[in-house]
């Protein structure tokens, strides 16, 4: 029986994310933790889902297996359906041309008969690594009103950051009618968001003949975006003025978990309306046991703090021990701060154990750097601020 | 070993207390985020049991909104799985027991394709095993086995409860069921293991004879006839029987010892329904000492000594010592509870105090405003 969807979603969680290092050496970058008890990729699923769109082609490429492991079925998303749902898209081996994703834009080329079997009206393309909250309904209203070909999600940001994005010129109407790639002078300050929403139909045409280029790099910032505005397709801005923030890097990944905090947080998570889901292990409430003092922060299931604990974000299973210091910290899955232990100013990746009275990293407010402690490590030893620790010291 | 599991919830007494006038016993929500039925449903999955009948009679509406599909249990299954067994009968209930239970559920008994059968009682908090159960069933080549404890009943406060009379070798020789309070006794945790076609012959007799009581007339008189033993199970266990228990059962999670039993036994989780709240927020100003605190919370007062389940607030200024605030309670600014156990969606507005003892704990009812 024929069926169809509205909307499919496609999101690219192919990235290495080189610049996240250690974090990211075997996982990949929307398999990163964040906020405590959420993947990256947990943002655009939760978007979608909420947003209704409930049929989501994942493509990855780069370490793949908890990715594809924590997506599982989708349940957690109540992306296990019947029809449509969530489905992990790796690169296939095919009769000729196998190829891995060589680009965003051939990523989805090589999946357009998995968008087919859903006949949609509109594609979606998501990027696995940013942090935000989005009614991508919001999007394609105005899609349809502006009666688009292509619409893309931009940010509103500071003339002196333009530079660093792919800036969007347009017209008064919001009509796109120049796309520069990171700009040295920037005309614009509408950042794109890596968020796209293509008629099926276009989108489809323009992958073929993109694929059909060998000098194409088949990306879509870089090929299929300005060739639809070279063919004078109408292509809009959306804009977007919530929180949005690009964690591809150590610093961004740090200060978008910092975000979280306070009483009026720049990013608030507690928001009954706009629920983000994940994946949870069966762990019990936190403990917070006498003697230990908590400032600023946010703490998960399963902790057991007895330590000190200020301006930071712990993730499931940490246990602070007595008289350790635990300050303007991102603290993954199942890390033990040892009796004694300071750890400041710190990403501390998953299975990390501090030995006693260890101190790692320095205050923040005293010019520190940010220093990151890689998974399942045992810290003996002290570890000056500004380190990347990779091996046991 | 293929094992089908029955599970009843409220056989228990319970009429007495104010926390199952809304649901059965094996709703009660404890330790911050779970009912006491997600215990043993837990124990029951990570022992291999994956069909499992779940009978209901009265109140159950809490019940089956907490387990939903199951598949917080991974029993949303084709083959096996969990299915609610509600009442069968129009007629209203003489005696809304186990045995009248067991006859309205002889053809899902009978069509289940398992071996073994465990029945049990579904208000019980532990971690228990049922390997050890079975390996007893088989050493002892008995017919039934039954889990008990030793328990001290003068510390006891519910009444009546079934005891054992043991033989050397853990045979069971009475079934007592004792009105009184009476010092240490092997207490009967209704945990009940045997061949499911020996169930189905037992409930078959019982319908044929017109029998009442389970515990009663069918093991009680029979214990000569069938080789019953016990297994006794030393592990934690707690239970809910009155406002204070329910309260002391909560305090016991904050125990480094009990907390790891329950929770960190190794391949043996409990699961619960999850809510997706955002992790907790302790905000400058909080103190928090000595509590057990649930995901979902925004904490800016004093928190002492407590159980805090999922989505509590706790403003400004706010003390709570030696409570249990349950799911999407508001403590607003300035209020003072000690000795308070606030049922679901409970607001204290600013600057209220309530305070109860231990012996005279204040419980505030669902959706309350004070």
């Amino acid at each position: 029986m024929k069926r169809r969807k509205y909307c499919v979603a496609m999101l690219l969680a192919g990235g290495q994310g080189s610049r996240l290092y250690s974090l990211t050496t075997d996982v990949a970058k929307p398999a990163v933790t964040f906020g405590g008890k959420y993947k990256i990729i947990d943002f655009p699923l939760s978007n979608c889902v909420n947003s209704y769109i409930d049929t989501i082609g994942v493509l990855t490429q780069y370490q793949p297996l908890k990715l594809n492991q924590y997506i599982g079925n989708g349940q957690p998303w109540d992306l296990d359906r019947n029809f449509g749902g969530a489905h992990i898209l790796p690169p296939y081996q095919k009769k000729v041309n196998t190829d891995w994703y060589r680009g965003t834009a051939n990523a989805i080329y090589q999946n357009l008969p998995f968008i087919d079997q859903y006949d949609p009206e509109y594609v979606l393309i998501l990027s696995g690594d940013h942090i935000y909250k989005m009614d991508y309904n919001k999007m394609i209203a105005v899609h349809r009103k502006n009666n688009a070909d292509c619409t893309i999600a931009v940010l509103n940001v500071s003339l002196e950051e333009a530079s660093r994005f792919g800036i969007m010129n347009t017209n008064p109407d919001g009509s796109i009618y120049e796309f520069e790639e990171k700009p040295k002078h920037p005309k614009s300050t509408k950042a794109s968001m890596g968020i796209y929403l293509f008629n099926y139909s276009v989108l489809k045409k323009y992958l073929t003949e993109d694929d059909a280029d060998p000098s194409s790099s088949n990306d879509f910032g870089k090929n299929i975006i300005p060739n639809m505005l070279k063919d004078g397709l109408k292509l809009y801005t959306y804009d977007f003025d919530g929180y949005w923030k690009d964690v591809g890097t150590l610093d961004s990944l740090w200060e978008a978990n910092m975000d979280l905090l306070g009483e009026n947080p720049n990013f608030n998570l507690n928001d009954e309306k706009w629920k983000i889901y994940s994946r949870n292990d069966a762990y019990p409430p936190q403990l917070i046991k006498a003697g230990a003092t908590l400032e600023n922060s946010t703490i998960t299931e399963g902790c057991v703090i007895e330590g000190t604990v200020i301006n930071s974000v712990l993730s499931n299973n940490v246990r602070v021990e007595k008289g350790a210091i635990v300050k303007d910290c991102v603290i993954f899955d199942d890390v033990l701060v040892e009796a004694g232990a300071k750890v400041e100013y710190a990403i501390i990746d998953s299975g990390v154990t501090i030995k006693k009275a260890v101190k790692v990293g320095a205050a923040k407010e005293k010019g520190a750097k940010l220093t990151v402690i890689a998974g399942g490590l045992t810290v003996k030893c002290d570890v000056a601020s500004g380190t990347m620790l990779e091996e046991e010291n | 070993m293929a094992t089908l599991g029955l599970i009843f919830s409220a056989t228990h007494c319970q009429s007495s207390l104010t926390i199952t006038k809304n649901r059965t016993i094996a709703s009660v929500p404890v330790g911050g985020r779970y009912r006491l039925i997600d215990f043993t449903l837990s124990n029951m999955v990570n022992d291999g049991v994956n069909h499992i009948g779940l009978v209901t009679t009265t109140n159950y509406q809490s019940l089956i909104d907490h387990i939903e599909s199951a598949k917080e249990w991974d029993l949303a299954r084709k083959h096996g799985g969990l299915t609610l067994l509600p009442p069968y009968t129009n007629k209203p209930s003489k005696d809304n027991n186990r045995l009248e239970s067991l006859r309205n559920i002889i053809d899902f008994i009978r069509r289940a394709p398992e071996e073994y059968v465990i029945l049990t009682d579904s208000y019980h908090m532990c971690n228990i095993q049922y390997e050890p159960v079975f390996k007893e069933l088989f050493n002892k080549k008995a017919d039934i086995v039954c889990v008990y404890r030793k328990a001290d009943l003068s510390k006891h406060d519910y009444t009546p409860v079934k005891t054992l009379t043991l033989a050397n070798d853990g045979r069971v020789i009475e079934l007592n069921f004792e009105e009184e309070l009476k010092g240490k006794v092997n207490m009967s945790l209704d945990i009940w293991v045997m061949r499911k076609d020996l169930l189905v012959s037992l409930v078959e007799m019982a319908i044929k004879a017109d029998l009442h009581s389970f515990n009663r007339d069918i093991l009680s008189n029979h214990l000569d006839k069938y080789r019953v033993y016990g297994y006794e199970f030393k592990g934690y266990f707690n239970e809910v029987t009155s406002l204070k228990s329910y309260f002391d059962l909560n305090m016991d999670l904050l125990n480094i010892d009990i907390r790891s039993e329950l929770f960190w036994t190794e391949n043996r989780p409990i699961y619960t329904k999850v809510r997706d709240s955002a992790p907790t927020k302790y905000i400058t100003g909080c103190k928090v000492s000595n509590s057990t605190i649930a995901d979902g919370c925004i904490i800016e007062g004093t928190v002492e000594n407590s159980v805090i389940f999922r989505g509590v607030t706790v403003k400004k200024g706010a003390v709570v010592k030696d409570c249990v605030l349950m799911q999407d309670t508001v403590i607003e600014e300035d209020a003072n509870l000690q000795y308070v156990v606030t049922d679901k969606n409970v607001t204290v507005t600013n600057g209220t105090k309530i305070r109860g003892t231990h012996e005279n704990i204040k419980y505030i009812k669902k959706f309350e405003v004070i």
